[in-house]
């Protein structure tokens, strides 16, 4: 029960998350600073055809799943 | 059969459905809450300076291996992805997998076998000012399963692109065969439930939060797998019996991962998830990578690790037959540790691009795998009951593929 009440308190993170999003927060990396980002090392996806067949394999070995992927988007600098 | 091998599971007691429930429940609720959020979000900040972005057009080549633990698999991987005006994106993968086993499992309860798995994807992106609308549809095809998969996500970038979350739901509808009996055929469905937080932190620093909830209900044992049981009146002092899986199973996952820019040009990416469900598995899996350019190559090493507990009705050998409600010896259920190095390279050679083609690389990467089972027996070996060895597995998972940007 305690392990499920943490993962509450995640999601109302990512929810705290959302939510100040109404509050207009200026953005404290600007988009000429984000060129390391840009540069395709930094993607958190960099192959993914390659990820795809690699995280099937670990769910073909392991009993656990899900949870290793991204959220998508990333740092809108392409 | 090999993808089969570890796709499916159970639940438990009243109380753990009834806490589930209220947890999918609360999952939901904070799902909707979110959806509202991010309309008003995209309406405040729809006209933001930066625009998001498509994907990038690109398609990939890839050969793939697994070689190991007596089973081979190998086979192509086509993705193909291009943007059609400036709101949409198309893609579409074409993978095969081609099986050849004679695992553990395979050759102490049944006979080596052959199979082949087909899977195609397809997935629309759709972009209208900060928010991104995905949908897609995956048919997996094997002798004896089939399997349709349908996803939806909507992503919303915000605070002038610092922030991506992303809202996902799948569901999955199953079909489940047997080779030697046509008349056995039974049904699972499954759903993910996904929230995911991308951030830039840092003019160095990016990283990601992803919870996924996945539910499934049906069919979720294996129809050739056999568990293990003592019978003192054969030579061997065991027999197998046909495993039998509870029909439920919801597993809850939360992931974090960071990716830092060296001072030079190189990346540290680590990552963490930890994974939980009412089968009882637990598990801890972390990971650090290196990303190092020179000149057109780029390398990368990376170390995962892995440990996990067994599943509730799991056992390596059970007292008698039809000892439990449930049983199963899958040996991926089992308490386990796991290891995995990884090294890659890949060379960028059509830096300048050729034609329509922008740029192109070739990709050369191994995965060398090591599972130590805490609870498995290898029974191949012909040692006496109870003094078998543990088993182990060791894998190298080869690829090979060219990518293509345009």
């Amino acid at each position: 029960m305690r392990k499920h009440m943490i993962l509450r308190v995640l999601l109302s993170l990512v929810a705290l998350a959302a939510l100040s999003g109404c509050s207009g927060i200026e953005p404290w990396v600007k988009p000429y600073e984000r060129d390391r980002l840009a540069d395709p090392i930094m993607f958190l996806d960099m192959d993914p055809v390659s990820s795809a067949y690699i995280y099937h394999v670990y769910e073909a070995r392991e009993g656990a799943r899900g949870g290793e992927g991204t959220a998508g988007g990333g740092c809108g600098c392409n | 059969m090999w993808v089969f091998l570890r796709t499916r599971r159970d639940a438990i007691s009243p109380e753990s459905l009834c806490m589930h429930g209220r947890f999918i429940w609360n999952l939901l609720m904070i799902f909707i809450r979110l959806t509202v959020l991010l309309c008003l979000s995209a309406a405040m900040f729809g006209q933001a300076v930066l625009a998001s972005v498509l994907p990038e057009d690109r398609t990939d080549f890839l050969y793939h291996r697994y070689d190991g633990g007596g089973v081979t698999i190998d086979g192509p991987s086509v993705l193909v992805r291009k943007s059609v005006g400036k709101s949409v994106s198309l893609s579409a993968n074409y993978y095969v997998d081609m099986v050849s086993s004679a695992s553990i499992d395979v050759i102490t309860t049944a006979s080596p076998y052959t199979e082949e798995r087909t899977q195609y994807s397809f997935s629309a992106d759709y972009l209208r000012g900060n928010t991104t609308m995905s949908m897609g549809y995956t048919n997996s095809t094997e002798s004896d399963f089939d399997a349709n998969t349908y996803h939806l996500a909507v992503s919303q970038d915000m605070f002038g692109q610092l922030t991506t979350l992303t809202l996902s739901y799948s569901f999955g509808d199953d079909v489940v065969g047997k080779s030697d009996d046509p008349n056995f055929s039974e049904d699972n469905t499954r759903q993910h439930y996904g929230i995911g937080v991308t951030q830039i932190l840092t003019r160095n620093m990016i990283a990601a939060l992803n919870v996924e909830v996945i539910t499934d209900e049906g069919f979720l044992n294996n129809p050739y797998r056999s568990v293990r049981f003592l019978d003192p009146e054969l030579a061997t002092g065991f027999d197998f019996e046909k495993e039998l899986y509870p029909r439920t199973r919801t597993s809850n996952a939360v992931g974090i991962r960071t990716k830092y820019y060296l001072p030079y040009r190189a990346a540290l990416e680590a990552q963490y998830r930890y994974f939980i469900d009412t089968w009882d598995i637990e598990s801890h899996t972390g990971s650090v990578s290196y990303i190092q350019p020179w000149r057109d190559f780029v390398l990368t090493a990376k170390y995962r690790y892995h440990t996990q507990t067994g599943a509730h009705f799991y056992r390596d050998m059970f007292s008698r037959s039809e000892a439990t409600n449930f049983r199963g010896r899958d040996k991926e259920l089992s308490p386990l540790s796991s290891q995995t190095f990884k090294l890659s390279l890949a060379y960028e050679w059509l830096p300048d691009g050729w034609g329509f083609i922008d740029k192109g690389t070739i990709n050369a990467s191994l995965d060398y795998l090591v599972v130590d089972y805490e609870d498995f027996r290898d029974i191949s070996t012909g040692a006496i009951l109870g003094e078998e060895p543990l088993y182990q597995l060791e894998a190298n998972v080869f690829q090979l593929f060219f990518s293509f940007w345009y």
